[in-house]
């Protein structure tokens, strides 16, 4: 009962996905000594499992060291994942090496936050674009300065900027020379790393049209991660909220701001800035108290409890398994917000609940101890004191 | 009428550079009262940070040149000298800036550098300076300030440097503090956490605050007025209700159509604000807005002045076009779903 086995198919996730994450884990080691002896880990990325479809854009959200960024670097194997499998295609590239990686890479790339530091600035833009396809054996020089300056155009940018060092640029415009090299090789998946949060809100609308434009040009798939939720749900069809490296939440982009059912997911919602004063002063806004804590020694249970206002004792001792409330909206909470009773005997839970993780995995209808007045509930279930 | 803090008149800073003359801020009037949350917005280049520096002496130097005046308690700040300048630093008025991962210096402990601020002001033995440190950490929601005062900046989060910058930056309980885009490069509910913070501030210091950002959204819940900045000047200026219900310039209503905004459904696009901001040293004639406006007409080739147009007094703006005209097409820009043709 607490985890069905079964295939992938409550994820959502088919033969139409391009990526497939399952399991994955990334664990970064901390050695200490002369003989660099392992003395702790941090858990960046732990048991998560979701599956990205051909076309679709995968908002991916969390604070900063929720290891948003790690799994974005890990889907691409920029890092190799500490457990769990990658399926590009079908394909399994958690362990392959760098060679064989090599034709891979040519289908995913990656644009970077900073525009500042992520273009070498003794390289002309022509150098910095043209080099992926040099790489990868691409036409001659003559083909490839035509095609650089034909993805310039494509971004926003001017043919005579060909010439031109990173640093005569402003930071929109560098960010559109980071984009126009990840897009050199015409890949398919693109892993925009916070692309917009160092930019001017002015620049960054431009930048997430711009974004919208190439995907619908180049039939691209789209991981976007963000911090903010507003800019996630202008270019998202579905968000994936992680908390300290575990995924709390996932639903379709509208459903997840109509009805949050993480705490976690309400309060990130209720931080977002909203221009309108007399809006802004109505609304109950959710101060989430102190920093995300250290994914060196995550809290037990759920991770979220510590800083979560409904929290009861089971949150403490018991980690909440990923639950399916239908429609596709996953989360994993032990007093879930906006479900109401009908929909939660329906919920099952979800095939990808992190069984071998979750030593305390609770059968699927506990999760009726949803009502916070109820939540004692819960306590009989214990099975050892954390 | 609360008392009169600052009194900015016609301010102009120039910088001499090799490509010719600056015009970082050309003309720039406001005030500043007692108690007041003063927002000015605008996009990187606007002049709003040079402004702020300009307050705090930061941008003298031998290429720069002054013009106008900065009355503090009527006192011209651009008049006096360096050293003097110094008491005013700090003590008078704070200052947060917009980076806390290099703002603060890495090789000294946190409290060190708090009780560094407070004993250049004041004469206080080392274990009072510490012990201010540590209620001033406490005030700011530092947790365990009494240990925490020992770490070093890299100990800290992003979050929690910037609540130490802004601990510093009250020290010696300066009369106006300013906050150069304090929530820029933090998290959303940091970011949260800082603007409560800064609201906060206002009622226990008596404090009045400058905050400089480029989100309208930001100072939407905080500020009592804002100042809106292009190209060196003040585009348009009013109470902040006035500003988002009734905004006169089309600048403004770009910078509010080009926020994804929660509160409204997710429009197929957003607005974009097209083209790029003028160079400062070569400023387009007339309204210095007009390249990128989609409503000029032969008129914006003379430059508007600031000036009261509207039924509210005090709601200033730099723009031609009739107020009608405004009220019947801005929504097409502030509600977004439409981009017009470039």
């Amino acid at each position: 009962m607490s985890t069905n086995g079964g295939g992938a198919s409550t994820n959502g996730s088919s033969g139409d996905a391009l990526v497939e994450l399952r399991h994955v884990k990334k664990y970064f080691p901390i050695r200490k000594g002369v003989l660099q002896r392992e003395v702790a880990r941090v858990h960046a990325v732990d048991d998560v499992s979701f599956a990205v479809r051909e076309g679709e854009t995968l908002g991916l959200v969390g604070e900063s060291g929720c290891g948003k960024s790690t799994l974005g670097r890990t889907i691409v194997r920029l890092l190799e994942p500490t457990a769990g499998e990658i399926l590009f295609r079908g394909q399994r590239i958690e362990s392959m090496g760098a060679r064989q990686l090599r034709p891979l890479r040519r289908e995913m790339q990656m644009v970077f936050q900073d525009p500042y530091a992520s273009l070498n600035p003794r390289r002309r833009v022509g150098t910095i674009i043209g080099v992926p396809m040099k790489i990868h054996g691409l036409g001659n020089a003559a083909e490839r300065k035509v095609q650089v300056q034909e993805l310039l155009e494509t971004v926003g940018l001017s043919p005579e900027h060909y010439n031109r060092f990173p640093h005569e640029f402003s930071g929109g415009q560098r960010q559109r020379i980071g984009i126009a090299r990840a897009l050199a090789l015409r890949p398919k998946l693109v892993v925009a790393d916070e692309p917009v949060s160092a930019l001017d809100v002015s620049i960054q609308s431009q930048m997430l049209n711009l974004l919208e434009d190439l995907q619908s040009e180049f039939g691209l798939t789209y991981i976007f991660i963000a911090h903010d939720l507003g800019v996630v749900r202008h270019v998202s069809d579905r968000i994936a909220v992680m908390y300290l490296g575990k995924l709390v939440e996932l639903s379709p982009a509208e459903e997840l701001y109509q009805r949050p059912i993480m705490p976690y997911t309400e309060a990130l919602l209720s931080a977002v800035p909203i221009p309108d004063p007399k809006l802004a002063a109505a609304r109950h806004r959710i101060v989430l108290e102190g920093d995300v804590p250290s994914p060196i020694n995550p809290p037990s249970g759920c991770r979220f409890h510590p800083r979560c206002r409904y929290a009861t004792q089971v949150c403490s001792e018991v980690e909440p398994p990923l639950v399916d409330y239908g429609n596709g909206h996953l989360a994993a909470c032990h007093h879930p917000l906006n479900v109401d009773a009908a929909a939660l005997q329906a919920a099952e839970v979800a095939a990808n609940t992190p069984a071998a993780a979750d030593e305390h995995a609770l059968p699927s209808d506990s999760s009726g101890t949803s009502d916070p007045v109820v939540g004692e509930a819960g306590d009989p279930r214990r099975s050892s004191p954390a | 009428m609360a008392e009169l803090l600052l009194d900015v008149n016609d301010l102009k800073v120039h910088f001499a550079t090799e490509d010719g003359i600056v015009r970082a801020v050309d003309g720039v009037s406001f005030e500043l009262e007692r108690g007041q949350v003063l927002g000015i917005v605008g996009e990187s280049g606007s002049g709003k940070s040079v402004t702020a520096m300009t307050l705090m002496g930061l941008t003298r130097d031998v290429n720069s040149r002054f013009e106008g005046e900065v009355l503090y308690k009527g006192r011209d700040l651009l008049k006096v000298s360096d050293a003097e300048l110094q008491n005013f630093r700090g003590n008078e008025i704070g200052m947060i800036f917009q980076d806390p991962m290099t703002s603060l210096n890495p090789v000294y402990r946190i409290g060190e550098q708090i009780c560094e601020a407070i004993q250049s002001h004041e004469t206080i033995d080392k274990r009072g300076a510490r012990r201010r440190s540590v209620e001033l950490l406490r005030q700011v929601g530092i947790p365990n300030p009494d240990s925490r005062v020992d770490d070093f900046p890299h100990q800290f989060s992003g979050g929690m440097r910037q609540r130490a910058m802004i601990a510093m930056a009250l020290a010696c309980n300066p009369d106006v503090l300013i906050a150069d885009e304090p929530t820029t490069a933090l998290d959303v509910t940091i970011q949260a956490q800082i603007i409560e913070l800064v609201g906060r501030l206002k009622q226990d210091f008596d404090s009045s605050v400058i905050l400089i950002t480029h989100d309208l959204g930001v100072v939407a819940d905080i500020a009592d007025e804002i100042i809106v900045m292009y190209a060196g000047r003040i585009v348009e200026r009013a109470a902040t209700h006035d500003l988002f219900y009734d905004p006169q310039m089309p600048y403004t209503w770009g910078l509010l159509g080009s926020i994804p905004r929660l509160d409204r459904p997710r429009p197929d696009r957003l607005h974009t604000i097209t083209g790029a901001p003028p160079s400062l040293i070569n400023l387009p004639q007339g309204c210095k807005f007009r390249p990128r406006c989609p409503h000029a007409f032969e008129k914006c080739t003379e430059e508007p002045a600031l000036e009261n147009r509207v039924e509210t007094p005090g709601h200033l703006d730099r723009c031609w076009l009739d107020v009608e005209y405004k009220r019947a097409h801005r929504e097409e820009t502030i509600g977004g779903g439409h981009t017009e043709a470039a």
